[in-house]
């Protein structure tokens, strides 16, 4: 069954996950901008790193037939040093007129500190800035609950159109605030700190099909770059039908993706 | 949609695996020297509102007694990644 990966970090893996996730029928893959496992030392690292993600991967998908497209920003890992982040954000305009470049993301919050939070309000302000969709990250484990409030509120403070935002990485206690609120959610097949596919099944069933996404996020942990079709997969065995299948996995992503000008699926 | 057999016939197995899991590391911990620490009573805190989750589903419940429910942004973080359990002394 074809399929868009929404989420997932190219730059981590190899060409054969590339070419795996081909065969599985992966249509398009889009990349946002994260935490490489390491924090870079110069606003220099991530220009290297935006030209990677608007280069060189798209290149690299493009051999097995696969559209890539990137969301950036200075991730929340990286955004303690306020002063820091805001080098490296003023580096971003110089990369928004790629054609490849979907919007502002994976912003959010990771410890939910008063500096994230600061870079991640002017994150906002940027995309706001360039109307650009948004890509929304929200904090692991025992900081996701009170991450996902405080990002809510922000939202709302900034008086940002729900419909242009997507918040990743829900979970059964978060799921709800996020669609509640109008927002798009994304759930991340990542199954030791985020959702299984069962899980993800789970939540579909309680919270419907509307606005959401699945994804793999797979990037330099262990994560499964295939976890989007294993999870079709388990929709089966779940006795989904294939047309709401198709939706999750195929026209939601195309929804959501197509209020970024530069998304076309069948460029 | 599947009946409650068909979820059974699903899952069970794999349930089971889990809860069998569970409770060897519970009894791992028993059986060894030290102290535990906040996680094992945040683990403690879960298994009791899986089974006593009120209004809410079970996984809601128990991601929720692994939450931190404070409200207000903390002044810097100390550490980047998570434990998986509420630590308030780092988290405040």
């Amino acid at each position: 069954m074809p399929y868009i990966e929404p989420h997932a970090h190219m730059v981590s893996r190899t060409t054969a996950d590339y070419e795996a996730m081909a065969i599985a029928g992966c249509e398009v893959i889009c990349e946002p901008a994260f935490w490489a496992g390491f924090d870079r030392s110069s606003p220099q690292g991530f220009h290297d790193y935006y030209r990677q993600l608007t280069e060189y991967e798209p290149a690299r998908a493009a051999k097995f037939g696969i559209k890539h497209y990137c969301w950036l920003c200075i991730n929340p890992k990286e955004a303690e040093d306020a002063g820091f982040a805001r080098e490296v954000m003023a580096i971003i305009p110089d990369f928004i007129d790629a054609p490849t470049v979907l919007g502002i993301g994976e912003i959010g919050l990771n410890k939910n500190t008063v500096s994230e939070l600061k870079i991640f309000e002017e994150h906002v302000e940027l995309a706001k800035k360039y109307d650009l969709p948004i890509l929304i990250h929200t904090p692991h484990l025992e900081d996701k609950l009170k991450g996902t409030k405080l990002i809510l509120d922000a939202l709302k403070n900034a008086n940002v159109d729900p419909s242009r935002v997507i918040v990743d990485h829900v979970e059964e206690h978060t799921a709800g605030l996020v669609l509640d609120a109008g927002f798009w959610a994304g759930m991340t097949l990542y199954p030791e700190s985020k959702c299984t596919p069962a899980r993800a099944i789970d939540m579909l069933e309680n919270f419907g099909m509307e606005n959401i996404w699945m994804n793999s996020a797979c990037d330099w942990g262990v994560s499964d770059p295939l976890a989007v079709p294993k999870c079709i997969q388990e929709m089966k065995k779940r006795q989904l039908a294939k047309d709401l299948v198709h939706k999750v996995v195929y026209e939601n992503p195309v929804k959501f993706l197509s209020q970024s000008k530069n998304f076309k699926v069948d460029g | 949609m599947p009946n409650k057999e068909d979820i059974l016939d699903l899952y069970f197995m794999d349930a089971r695996c889990k809860l069998i899991d569970i409770a060897a590391f519970l009894d791992r911990l028993d059986r060894h020297e030290g102290n535990t620490d906040f996680r094992y009573e945040g683990f403690n805190q879960a298994l009791n509102a899986m089974q006593n989750p009120g209004a809410v589903p079970r996984a809601q419940a128990v991601l929720e007694a692994l939450s931190d429910h404070t409200e207000e942004p903390i002044p810097k973080a100390t550490i980047q990644g998570a434990f998986g359990a509420p630590r308030l002394e780092i988290n405040n």
